[in-house]
């Protein structure tokens, strides 16, 4: 699994990094952590308001900085498809 | 009725009984102000209602109570409505839009979308990228920080409905216009190239799709903490401020040099309100405390809307799409109308 956070270095960037690798751990997820900082990359997924998170590739979420048992809402049916 | 459904409602029910609540103590609160510091600073603590100390001190206190209500109340209130509404549909309305129309409808929409200058340019890539034309993207741009949330419940709270709605009136006009202004000179020559070449792939979400009320209603909580996490400093110092103008500064001190008499108090209101970015929070007591000293309203307001739609780091953040011919062209086209709208408004006003 490829998590990519989306964001120009705010501190809601940060806060999303951060439960979002409290979801992985809480899952027992193998994931790799993507930091995408240039503006160009960040619009290109169609991103208009940061922090965004993006999973294998497909945005889930962007605009605000959710719970860690949202992430682990939003992760838990790609793990399900995956395995 | 399964169980899992009926705990669900029961919850619900919760939530709004205690939304009921919550508004029921505000309310009371807010009326219960005034009565409180009258008792608190005049009976108990002995001052002087007529004393500059005793008035001082009541101005301060009573304010920041006020003023921290008026906040809560109006940045949880727009947040929760704020929700229903996104960048991604906004854009969706503004796409394809002629100028004009366009420009109308991007700067009431820059009113109630809910934004933060931090995303101003993955929004202004977004948008441009999108095919919405340059000079309707910059009406939004210069709406939304302009007319927002924190200057509306200041403004509504210290000077009331009519100042409110003239400010709102005059920034979606300064915005609109402005926009107008800057799609005619093809402002599009002066946008960094890359940001027409970013192509848009994958499927957009709208950030928005599946949040419940309870979602909403903890965006507005976690709003007003952070909002007012963040402004209670700048606040209070502008309180204060306000308080020792209001009750030491000489009745004549500012109309003699800012007052309807010199033609230049409003280009030098634009002027000092601009390295004071972003800070309604700090300002607005300020100029409350300059109104009862006597200056006209239009210079006021012309102060505000340098403070706010004028904002260095935002420059420096567009800077990453816009060329410097832009960005000057940008802060030139909103100063002038500024400065029409103060212009104006001591005309009319006075």
């Amino acid at each position: 699994m490829n998590i990519k956070i989306l964001g120009s270095g705010c501190a809601n960037c940060v806060n999303l990094e951060r439960v979002t690798r409290e979801a992985v751990a809480e899952l027992g997820l193998d994931a790799e952590f993507e930091k995408v900082t240039e503006y160009a990359d960040i619009a290109s997924y169609g991103i208009m308001r940061t922090p965004g998170l993006v999973v294998d590739d497909q945005v889930l979420l962007s605009g605000r900085v959710p719970t860690r048992r949202q992430v682990a809402e939003l992760l838990a049916p790609l793990v399900a498809s995956a395995s | 009725m399964s169980l899992a459904e009926r705990v669900g409602a029961g919850s619900a029910t919760r939530r709004w009984v205690g939304l009921a609540a919550a508004a029921a103590v505000w309310v009371a609160a807010y009326e219960l102000n005034v009565h409180l510091w009258d008792w608190l600073v005049f009976d108990v603590a002995g001052l002087d209602p007529d004393s500059r100390l005793g008035s001082g001190v009541h101005f301060f206190f009573y304010d920041s109570v006020k003023i921290g209500l008026l906040l809560t109340g109006i940045i949880f209130v727009v947040t929760v409505l704020r929700s229903f509404m996104s960048v991604e549909r906004t854009r969706a309305l503004l796409g394809g839009k002629r100028e004009g129309v366009g420009n109308v409808m991007a700067a009431g929409l820059g009113v109630v979308t809910p934004f933060c200058s931090c995303s101003a340019v993955p929004a202004f890539i977004g948008f441009v990228a999108a095919g919405v034309p340059i000079g309707v993207t910059m009406s939004f741009l210069i709406a939304s920080p302009m007319v927002n949330e924190v200057a509306i419940a200041l403004l509504l709270g210290l000077f009331g409905i009519g100042p409110t709605l003239l400010y709102v009136g005059a920034g979606l006009v300064v915005a609109i216009v402005g926009g107008m202004v800057l799609g005619r000179v093809h402002a599009e020559r002066w946008v960094e190239p890359f940001v027409f070449e970013t192509r848009l792939r994958g499927q957009v979400i709208d950030s928005t799709i599946g949040l419940t009320w309870a979602d909403r209603f903890q965006m507005g909580r976690e709003e007003v903490v952070s909002i007012l996490r963040k402004i209670w400093p700048y606040l209070l110092v502008g309180i204060g401020l306000g308080a020792a103008i209001h009750g030491w500064a000489p009745e004549d001190l500012f109309t003699r040099y800012a007052g309807a008499g010199n033609p230049f108090a409003v280009p030098v209101a634009v002027l000092l309100g601009v390295p004071l970015y972003s800070n309604a929070a700090g300002i607005l007591p300020l100029v409350e405390a300059l109104h009862d000293k006597g200056l006209p309203m239009g210079t006021l307001l012309a102060f505000m809307m340098a403070v706010v739609a004028l904002s260095l780091p935002e420059m420096i953040l567009l800077r990453r799409v816009l060329k410097p011919r832009l960005i000057a062209t940008f802060i030139a086209v909103v100063a002038a109308g500024i400065l029409a709208v103060g212009y104006l408004f001591n005309a009319v006003l006075a």
